[in-house]
C-alpha cells in the first residue's frame, strides 16, 4: 500500500477508529487538540460516539462509564490534562476497565510549555493516582508506530481489562511522516460478560466497583491485581534494538530522543566510535533483562541515557543495568530538545574521551 | 393468606447499613418500586456515589457502577451514550453532587443527558462524620462548623434543584421529601415522572429528596423528621422547578 503523508495527531485518532474504537471522550489541550478534532469528524462515520467533555476530570470518568458498559473507549491529553485524570486512571485499574489513554506529553511542571517533553515518565510509570497500580504504557518512537501498536494497544486493554497508556511527546503528535496503513488483525479476545449492558432478567446484576471496604478482601483485591501485573511483565515487554554490534556507547532513550540518539550513534559512528541504541517501547513493563543483557556485552563501555527531561527513565535504566557498566544522563527539559551533537558530546565524556 | 405487601425485587437481600431513622431507606424503596412498575428493572444501569449510599451497588438489583466522588454524572454519560436504549440513573448525595461534583451536574443538565438523578440532600456529610455540606443551613452546627454555619465565611446554603431548573437541558427538576406518608407518595410520583421523561428521551431530570440524618443531626429519628419539617424546608422548598411536559402558561 502506498505511504501517506500524516500528522501524528490525526493519526493516533485514525489508528484508533480503525483499532475498532467507538467512543471517544476528551477536553482540548495543546498539543494534541487535533485528535479530539479529528474525532468530532470522523467517529460519526463510523456510529459511535464523539463527547467534548466539560474537563479532564469528567472525560476520564465518561471512559469509566463507557468501557464498563462494554464499549472500545479511549480518552487522550496531554501533560496538565492527564494529571486531571489520575483519579480516574487509578479507579479504572481498580475496577478493572480496559480503555486507552493518549498522553502527548509537554513540558511541565504545572503550566510549563506547550513545546515537546518527556517529564511525566514517572507519572506514567509509577502511577500518578492512588493505590498499588500498574498501567501498560507503550511509547512508539516514530507515527509509523503510533499507527502500527494502536490496535493492540486496545487489544491488550481487553485482554487483561486494563487501561494502557499511549506515551507520545508533543514532537511525535506535531510532526507529520509518511505512514503505510497495515492492517493489524484483532486478537482473538474472551467477551466482556462482566459489563453493565443491563441484567435482562436473565443474570445477576454486574457491578463495576473498586470499593472493598473489607481489609482482607481490599488486599485479596490487590494480590490479585499484582498476579495480573507479573503476567503482562512476562509477556508483554517491547524493546528495540539497534547496532549493537561491537558498540561502545549503548544509548538508552524512548521515543524522541531515541532518533537523536541514532543521529548521535552517527556522527561517533564518523569519529570511529560504535554506538548502539536500546529502545524501551513498553516503558511499563519495562525490559530490564534485556536492557541488562545488552549492557553487559563486552565491547560496552559506557550506558547513556538520553531524556526530554531532567532524567526519570534513567532510574530505571540504572535498575535495568544494575551497576554492570557505568550509566549517564544527557537531557533537557521544558521543551528544549537535546542536539545529537549534544548527546554524542555526552557519549565522548561518558568514554573519557 | 393474600400478600399485601413485600419487598421490591429490584432490591436485593443485602442488609443495609444505614443508621436508624435515616430516610436513605424509604428513597431506595421508592426508586426500587420505580424500576419495577416502569417495567425497566432489567434494562437499568445505576451509578452509586460516594457518601452514605456508597454500596447502593449492593442493595439495588440491576447492573450498578460505583463511580468516583462526585463523578456519577460523567460515569452515567458514559454509559448512556454507549446503550442509548437503558435506563441509567445516579443516585448521589449533597457533598457529591452539590460541592465536588458540582461540574459534572450542571453539564450533565447542560447536554440534557438522558439520565435520572437522585439527590438526597440531608444538609450534612453523613459518612465522614457530619462535617458540613454546601447545603448545611446558615446557623446549624456541623464537626467543621462547631459555632454553627457562618454565613459570613461559607455563604448560604447552595439550592441546585433552583439552579439546574435554569438550564435548558433540564426536562424535569423536582425537590420532594419523605418525612410523612403523603409526601412519600409524592415523592414516588416525581421519581416515576423522571424515569419516564427520561425513557421517552426529553432530557435530563433530577429528583431532589429532603433527608434525615439523625446521628450526625444528634436528633432521634422523629426529631429529626421534625427538624426537617420546620426548618430544613422552609431553606428547601417543595416543588417542581422544571416540567417541559407542562405547557408554558
Amino acid at each position: 500500500m502506498a505511504k501517506e503523508l500524516w500528522k501524528g495527531n490525526e493519526a493516533v485518532a485514525e489508528a484508533a477508529i480503525r483499532a475498532g474504537c467507538r467512543c471517544y471522550f476528551g477536553y482540548p489541550i495543546t498539543p494534541q487538540s487535533e485528535i479530539p478534532e479529528y474525532m468530532a469528524l470522523h467517529m460519526a462515520d463510523t456510529g459511535g460516539v464523539f463527547l467534548q467533555s466539560e474537563s479532564e476530570i469528567a472525560a476520564i470518568n465518561m471512559v469509566y462509564g463507557a468501557s464498563g458498559a462494554g464499549a472500545r473507549v479511549m480518552t487522550s491529553s496531554s501533560s496538565p490534562g492527564i494529571s486531571l485524570k489520575q483519579e480516574g486512571i487509578s479507579y479504572m485499574c481498580g475496577a478493572e476497565l480496559p480503555a486507552v489513554i493518549v498522553n502527548v506529553m509537554r513540558g511541565g511542571p504545572g503550566l510549563g510549555t506547550i513545546q515537546p517533553a518527556q517529564g511525566d515518565y514517572f507519572q506514567a510509570t509509577r502511577g500518578g493516582g492512588n493505590g498499588d497500580y500498574r498501567l501498560i504504557v507503550l511509547a512508539p518512537a516514530t507515527i509509523q508506530e503510533v499507527v502500527d501498536l494502536m490496535q493492540e494497544a486496545f487489544d491488550l486493554a481487553d485482554q487483561y481489562r486494563i487501561p494502557v497508556m499511549m506515551l507520545l511527546d508533543g514532537m511525535i503528535g506535531q510532526m507529520m511522516e509518511p505512514v503505510e496503513w497495515t492492517h493489524t488483525p484483532a486478537s482473538d479476545l474472551p467477551g466482556k460478560t462482566w459489563a453493565t449492558t443491563g441484567t435482562e432478567g436473565k443474570r445477576p446484576p454486574n457491578i463495576i466497583n473498586s470499593l472493598f471496604i473489607d481489609p482482607d478482601a481490599c488486599n485479596r483485591h490487590n494480590q490479585h491485581l499484582e498476579e495480573k501485573y507479573k503476567k503482562i511483565i512476562e509477556n508483554e515487554i517491547k524493546y528495540s534494538i539497534n547496532d549493537l554490534v561491537d558498540a561502545e556507547i549503548l544509548f538508552v532513550a524512548y521515543g524522541t530522543p531515541s532518533r537523536l540518539a541514532r543521529a548521535a550513534a552517527r556522527l561517533l559512528g564518523e569519529e570511529g566510535i560504535k554506538a548502539g541504541v536500546f529502545r524501551p517501547i513498553s516503558v511499563w513493563p519495562y525490559p530490564y533483562d534485556a536492557l541488562r543483557e545488552a549492557a553487559s556485552q563486552d565491547s560496552v563501555q559506557a550506558v547513556v541515557t538520553v531524556e526530554m527531561s531532567t532524567g526519570q527513565m534513567v532510574d530505571d535504566v540504572r535498575i535495568g543495568v544494575n551497576g554492570v557498566k557505568p550509566v549517564s544522563f544527557i537531557g533537557q527539559a521544558g521543551g528544549v530538545i537535546p542536539s545529537p551533537r549534544e548527546v554524542a558530546d555526552a557519549a565522548k565524556k561518558a568514554l573519557g574521551r | 393468606m393474600a400478600i399485601v405487601y413485600e419487598k421490591s425485587k429490584a432490591l436485593t437481600d443485602a442488609e443495609m447499613h444505614y443508621c436508624p431513622g435515616c430516610t436513605h431507606g424509604i428513597i431506595h424503596k421508592l426508586v426500587a418500586e420505580t424500576l419495577v412498575d416502569l417495567d425497566v428493572l432489567g434494562k437499568s444501569i445505576g451509578v452509586a456515589p460516594v457518601g452514605c449510599a456508597v454500596f447502593a451497588y449492593d442493595y439495588f438489583n440491576c447492573d450498578m457502577h460505583e463511580a468516583a466522588h462526585g463523578r456519577a454524572p460523567a460515569v452515567a454519560t458514559g454509559i448512556k451514550h454507549v446503550l442509548p436504549d437503558r435506563t441509567v440513573f445516579t443516585y448521589q448525595g449533597d457533598g457529591d453532587l452539590a460541592a465536588i461534583g458540582t461540574a459534572e451536574i450542571v453539564h450533565a443538565a447542560m447536554r440534557g443527558e438522558k439520565i435520572t438523578t437522585i439527590f438526597v440532600n440531608n444538609a450534612v456529610y453523613g459518612m465522614t462524620g457530619g462535617q458540613m455540606a454546601p447545603t448545611t443551613l446558615v446557623g446549624q452546627k456541623t464537626t467543621t462548623a462547631p459555632f454553627g454555619r457562618s454565613f459570613e465565611h461559607y455563604g448560604a446554603p447552595i439550592r441546585m434543584a433552583e439552579l439546574l431548573a435554569t438550564i435548558d437541558g433540564a426536562a424535569y427538576i423536582e425537590r420532594v421529601t419523605v418525612t410523612t406518608p403523603a409526601h412519600i407518595a409524592k415523592a414516588k410520583r416525581a421519581i416515576k415522572k423522571a424515569f419516564q421523561i427520561q425513557d421517552e428521551g426529553l432530557g435530563f431530570t433530577m429528583v431532589e429528596v429532603l433527608s434525615t440524618c439523625p446521628t450526625n443531626w444528634g436528633m432521634t429519628p422523629v426529631e429529626a423528621l421534625s427538624w426537617l419539617n420546620e426548618t430544613m424546608i422552609p431553606a428547601f422548598p417543595l416543588s417542581v422547578f422544571r416540567d417541559i411536559t407542562k405547557k408554558e402558561k
